[in-house]
């Protein structure tokens, strides 16, 4: 890289891959995130997810392409790379056999966070764990949850301007996973960059932007709002008709419509822009006998997004 | 290397060793049990081989000298025979490891040749109590060769300057009581510190990629160097606390005779632990299993420091391939200056080789753990 990456941008990948043996994990992947931004990483098992999140971390070394963490260089400047971020990885990884006290202390001293500045620190972390009165507590007897809080109270005790989340609420239950987003959207208004790996949707939902990945590319990215609008490549109709079938197999076939497929006793049909409208849609299935009752544009959910943009890459990718 | 992060190690990994049983029970009670087992229940002197008597003659003379064989404590007779096929079945049957078969005309053909034999059988099965009781054996025979002599001169009115004898007076050095335990004990000190030592670090490193903790350590900025050295300093301090109680057991409890300066044994066992250390470290590090590179360390460590460091087995009895294999044998160095300095009084110019064998061997393995270990995930 000719330049180190301007302050507005955190985290940066360019063709970034990671190969191993002849496995892709990571397939040329371009992403850029701005300071203080929340990106929601989100993809199938095994779409790559943990591995960009490694290289990032400069645990893993890439294949090829670079990434920038904090205006540094993963590959070559990985020591100045681990100064400046937190991570938290996929498997709950502080000491079990340590009570709380001693893990924040243990990350301080390996931080250097400033001895005068400790006692405040760990009273922070503390607090935002929801663990004040329990720092004697060894951490394998804490439930999910404050695990979870500890944990990124250890990853933040050093004030890192980037975060690495990698499915930081796997396995916590909702009420938990709601405070620990709290603790997130705190960090970023905070000027915190967090890139959060999730397979909960509702989760990707309180993201500023979601990249999509699967099988190691970056399939779709944009805010929550923009991947709803055009994700689907169209707009969504929802249709109440008889018989299902007979209205699938249409559809299907017909120029104009991205996709179709049975909705519990509706049919989600994908309208491509420009395509079908309601009135020639109307016409084409009652010319196959079909009977629609209504019609109506829906707003897909990011599930919907999701599930039609990994579905889609499946179809138009030959296998590997 | 900063040392508020290898600090910041060592407390972490101290606590950790303070809470996990199986470590506690390694670094305080194995020791004390080894020292126990090896201090009382190891010793290569053999006293009362039994043996079986098969007096043919039943003379006075004969009779004299079977009562020579259970004088001095060397054999209890267990056994008296009545025929050459009762020596069969008493070997068989375990009663005795040697027998003594004095002949018919042991006495007739003394008196007339001026020699006469018996004859000793022994169970091999165990060469090394057999070797010892031969000599035993040999030890009395002599004796009562010499009183024959002297009743024969005393008969004859001749004095033993006239015929010119050679008479050999042995006496041994350093270990004047010729007492095995003296010459064992400290090498037990090698074998505690390999056992402790290479156990205990060579789960350090496999414990945190079991658990996970590894991937967020490794994520943090710590060096490869501060995470090696603050994970060997408490397991250090442990080895040198351990061979301190062992040593001062040796000398208070089992009376070794310490002849040397605490210094040069302090110097000698900081490097053999330097070196145990490093080599449960580097296991620790290519094994990623804790059960696996526990194994290994007891491959590496407690055998070679049993079997080839001339602990039980003298180095220059083996055959030369494996004497010529010894000096790549670490604890071989560590065992020499042991009992150089408790027995000998050895000083550090008289052991300079041994230390420099430890010194490169400490240099090389801590050179090697260093290197090892990458702050790295693939």
């Amino acid at each position: 890289m000719s330049a180190a990456a301007p302050p507005s941008i955190a985290v940066e990948a360019r063709r970034l891959s990671k190969r191993f043996g002849d496995f892709v994990a990571v397939d040329h992947l371009d992403l850029s995130i701005g300071r203080g931004e929340v990106m929601g990483f989100i993809g199938p098992n095994g779409a790559g997810k943990s591995t960009t999140i490694r290289m990032f971390c400069g645990l893993l070394p890439p294949s090829e392409g670079q990434a920038m963490v904090a205006g540094f260089d993963v590959a070559s400047q990985s020591q100045q790379v681990r100064e400046h971020i937190g991570y938290m990885s996929q498997k709950f990884s502080l000491y079990g056999d340590l009570t709380v006290a001693e893990n924040l202390r243990f990350f301080g001293g390996i931080y250097r966070v400033p001895q005068r500045e400790m006692a405040q620190r760990l009273a922070y972390a503390l607090g935002m764990a929801g663990l004040q009165g329990r720092d004697d507590a060894l951490v394998a007897t804490l439930a999910g949850g404050w695990k979870q809080r500890l944990a990124l109270g250890c990853a933040i005790l050093h004030r890192p301007p980037v975060l690495f989340l990698d499915e930081p609420t796997s396995g916590v239950e909702p009420q938990a996973r709601r405070q620990f987003w709290d603790l997130i959207h705190q960090l970023a208004a905070d000027g915190v960059t967090i890139l959060v790996s999730t397979h909960y949707m509702d989760e990707a939902e309180y993201c500023n932007r979601i990249a999509l990945i699967d099988r190691g590319r970056l399939v779709a990215i944009g805010t929550p709002g923009e991947l709803r609008t055009r994700g689907l490549g169209g707009a969504l109709l929802e249709l109440q008709c008889a018989p299902l079938g007979t209205a699938l197999a249409v559809l299907q076939q017909a120029q104009g419509v991205v996709d179709a497929a049975i909705f519990g006793d509706k049919l989600h049909v994908v309208a491509g822009s420009g395509g079908l409208t309601a009135n020639a849609l109307a016409a084409l299935l009652q010319a196959h006998g079909v009977q629609l009752a209504s019609v109506r544009t829906v707003t897909p959910s990011l599930e919907d997004v999701f599930v039609r943009l990994v579905a889609r890459g499946q179809e138009t990718r030959p296998a590997t | 290397m900063k040392l508020r992060r290898l600090l910041a190690m060592a407390y972490k990994e101290t606590l950790q060793i303070w809470r996990d049983p199986r470590s506690l029970a390694i670094a305080l009670i194995m020791p004390l049990m080894q020292m126990g087992l090896l201090g009382y229940g190891v010793s290569l002197d053999i006293k009362q081989v039994p043996l079986c008597i098969y007096d043919q003659e039943n003379s006075q003379l004969s009779r004299a000298i079977v009562s020579r064989f259970d004088a001095g404590g060397w054999f209890a007779t267990t056994g008296v025979l009545h025929s050459q096929a009762g020596v069969r079945a008493a070997m068989d049957a375990g009663t005795c490891i040697g027998a003594v078969v004095i002949p018919v005309d042991f006495s007739r053909q003394l008196a007339s040749t001026g020699t006469a034999s018996i004859q000793a059988v022994f169970d091999a099965t165990d060469v090394n109590t057999t070797n010892i009781a031969q000599g035993y054996l040999q030890g009395v025979v002599a004796q009562i060769n010499a009183q024959i002599q002297a009743q024969w001169q005393a008969a004859h009115g001749v004095s033993a300057s006239q015929l010119g004898q050679v008479d050999l007076q042995p006496s041994t050095w350093f270990n004047q009581t010729l007492d095995s335990r003296n010459f064992i004990i400290p090498g037990v000190v090698a074998v505690i510190l390999a056992l402790v030592g290479a156990q205990l670090t060579s789960l350090t490193v496999s414990r945190e990629w079991e658990r996970g903790t590894m991937e967020q350590l490794i994520s943090t900025p710590v060096t490869a160097l501060e995470v090696m050295l603050g994970k060997l300093l408490p397991y250090f301090v442990v080895g040198m606390v351990d061979a301190a109680v062992c040593l001062a057991l040796a000398v208070y409890w089992f009376d070794v005779p310490f002849r040397g300066s605490v210094l040069t044994l302090f110097a000698a066992t900081a490097l053999f632990s330097l070196v145990i250390l490093g080599i449960g470290y580097l296991i620790s590090v290519r094994i990623r299993s804790q059960l696996a590179a526990s194994q290994v360390a007891l491959y590496v460590t407690l055998l070679p420091t049993t079997l080839l460091s001339g602990y039980t087995f003298p180095i220059d009895q083996m055959p030369k391939p494996i004497q010529a294999l010894t000096l790549v044998v670490y604890p071989r160095y560590y065992v020499t200056i042991l009992r150089g300095i408790f027995l000998k009084g050895s000083s550090l110019v008289d052991l300079w080789q041994p230390l420099l064998g430890l010194v490169i061997f400490a240099v090389v393995i801590v050179w090697l753990a260093a290197r090892a270990f990458h702050k790295r995930l693939d």
